[in-house]
């Protein structure tokens, strides 16, 4: 392992995607654009607006990060840069944390921006502060990175690999808490979403946005997304092989 | 006594798709030398070349590379290795990778204005790769191996789709590079890249047909032109079968 070559490939992973100025632009308003129209979608339901306003900020990231590193990680693999990294001098270790900096820096931005335009423009109010959110967005971009490098040594094409959000994402959101609360779903489910890393997310975040703030279960829920996300890059990790069929 | 071969393999097997592309290949590449691995498309020259790098599962047999088996940690900073399709970010510009991959491989950045001198892609460094043509991409390819000087450079069908000028450029930089004691390993499908090799393996189904400088050749079959000595080689192999 060698830092400076961990920090260039954050670099070279953050000029790619300077180099397409459209997908920097979707990725930081679309969220923005999304908080917006449930804020009003919910206009006769404040209540509901500020139960799942403020944790949807903190899984935006998440659901970004996925498909931007499951995309380009395919690249890599289909245009042979990482057949080519895999001949050099570089730990597998260099690549995956270049990736983390470089996403956890694009998400970092993402999450300040959305939750200003929450918390300022569309009053969402919340018990923790900002920073809380934006922590917990970080740690959810980092767990979608990590989820969408491991899923990406599935996919062949990349319809394969967007067809991978609905299969793996749309569960756990559905099942996290975010739509209707945990002990109300059928007992199997329940249990089930006791088993996906989003579930823990979800709940720290409503912990420190509605909740009674930074507890200690949302740091236990922290710990749990940051000990899934290690567990996936280990896992991901493995599909970065140095010789191939 | 002649110094040890750069490459060495010994019954070399690999299977791909359920079937053998490599049939039990010994060979051996000099050392400062331009060795040209000439055959067919299809006939397994970019598997051989994948397993002299170390990127290829192999079924059988035993692969040298600088005197350590291929695929060793330490060769990854020794062997300077360029694919057929080109390998580098479409999405960056043509300095930006070069930057990327110095870095990766620990040359020193001056090296990058080097390269891009050697293969004649200077005036395109600010320009983003997804936007160059096919031969430039391929030079940028090119450019990418050649920044830490490694000792041994594998390069696979590096002039394809060049004109004719460029294509002399390159082998004449090929011959610097082995005139300065670097070995360069060169596939090419086509015959008349031949004779600017000092040695040329002859590829063929997977299987090593014959081995010797373009002149030991073109004597051993008594053929005045290269394709002329390769069709005889194969059609006495055939013929042996």
């Amino acid at each position: 392992m060698r830092p400076r070559a961990t920090l260039a490939t954050a670099g070279r992973v953050l000029r790619q995607l300077r180099h397409d100025p459209r997908t920097v632009v979707l990725l930081l308003v679309v969220p923005c654009v999304l908080e917006i129209l449930l804020k009003y979608v919910l206009d006769g339901q404040p209540f509901t607006f500020s139960r799942i306003g403020g944790p949807l900020l903190g899984l935006f990231p998440f659901i970004t990060m996925f498909l931007v590193t499951s995309i380009t990680m395919l690249r890599e693999r289909t245009t042979g840069t990482l057949e080519r990294l895999m001949a050099m001098p570089i730990a597998k270790l260099d690549l995956l944390l270049g990736y983390g900096i470089a996403f956890g820096a694009v998400a970092a931005v993402q999450a300040v921006l959305t939750t200003t335009v929450a918390f300022g423009l569309l009053d969402l109010s919340s018990t923790g502060s900002e920073a809380d959110v934006v922590v917990f967005a970080i740690a959810n971009a980092l767990l979608g990175m990590s989820l969408g490098l491991f899923v990406s040594a599935f996919a062949n094409t990349e319809f394969q690999a967007v067809q991978f959000l609905p299969a793996t994402v749309f569960p756990q959101l559905l099942l996290c808490g975010l739509l209707v609360p945990r002990d109300q779903m059928a007992d199997v489910l329940d249990a089930a979403s006791s088993a996906l890393p989003l579930t823990y997310a979800y709940e720290g975040l409503s912990r420190v946005t509605t909740g009674p703030g930074f507890d200690g279960t949302a740091w236990r829920d922290l710990a749990i997304v940051l000990a899934v996300t290690l567990l996936a890059l280990a896992l991901g990790a493995t599909t970065l092989r140095r010789r191939t069929g | 006594m002649p110094s040890s071969p750069a490459i060495e393999t010994k019954a070399l097997r690999v299977v791909r798709g359920g079937s053998e592309v490599l049939h039990e290949i010994d060979l051996e590449v000099p050392e400062g030398e331009v060795t040209g691995l000439l055959g067919p498309s299809g006939c397994g020259k970019s598997t051989l070349m994948r397993a002299i790098v170390g990127v290829q599962i192999v079924q059988g047999g035993a692969v040298n590379v600088l005197g350590k088996p291929a695929g060793s940690a330490e060769l990854r900073a020794r062997v300077g290795y360029v694919t057929q399709a080109p390998s580098v970010y479409l999405d960056l510009s043509v300095e930006e990778n070069l930057l990327y991959f110095a870095t990766v491989v620990r040359a020193a950045p001056s090296r990058i204005a080097e390269v891009m001198r050697a293969v004649d892609i200077d005036e395109l460094a600010g320009r983003k790769v997804g936007n160059l043509s096919g031969g430039q991409v391929a030079r940028v390819s090119l450019a990418t191996a050649l920044l830490n000087e490694p000792p041994l450079l594998v390069l696979d069908e590096p002039t394809v789709g060049l004109d004719p000028v460029l294509r002399r450029d390159l082998w004449g930089m090929f011959r610097a590079l082995a005139d300065g004691g670097t070995t360069l390993l060169v596939s090419s499908h086509v015959m008349d890249e031949a004779d600017r090799c000092d040695r040329i393996l002859l590829m063929r189904d997977g299987s090593i047909l014959a081995t010797g400088t373009p002149q030991e050749l073109r004597d051993d079959t008594g053929a005045d032109d290269l394709d002329a000595a390769f069709l005889t080689l194969i059609d006495r192999a055939e013929g042996a079968d």
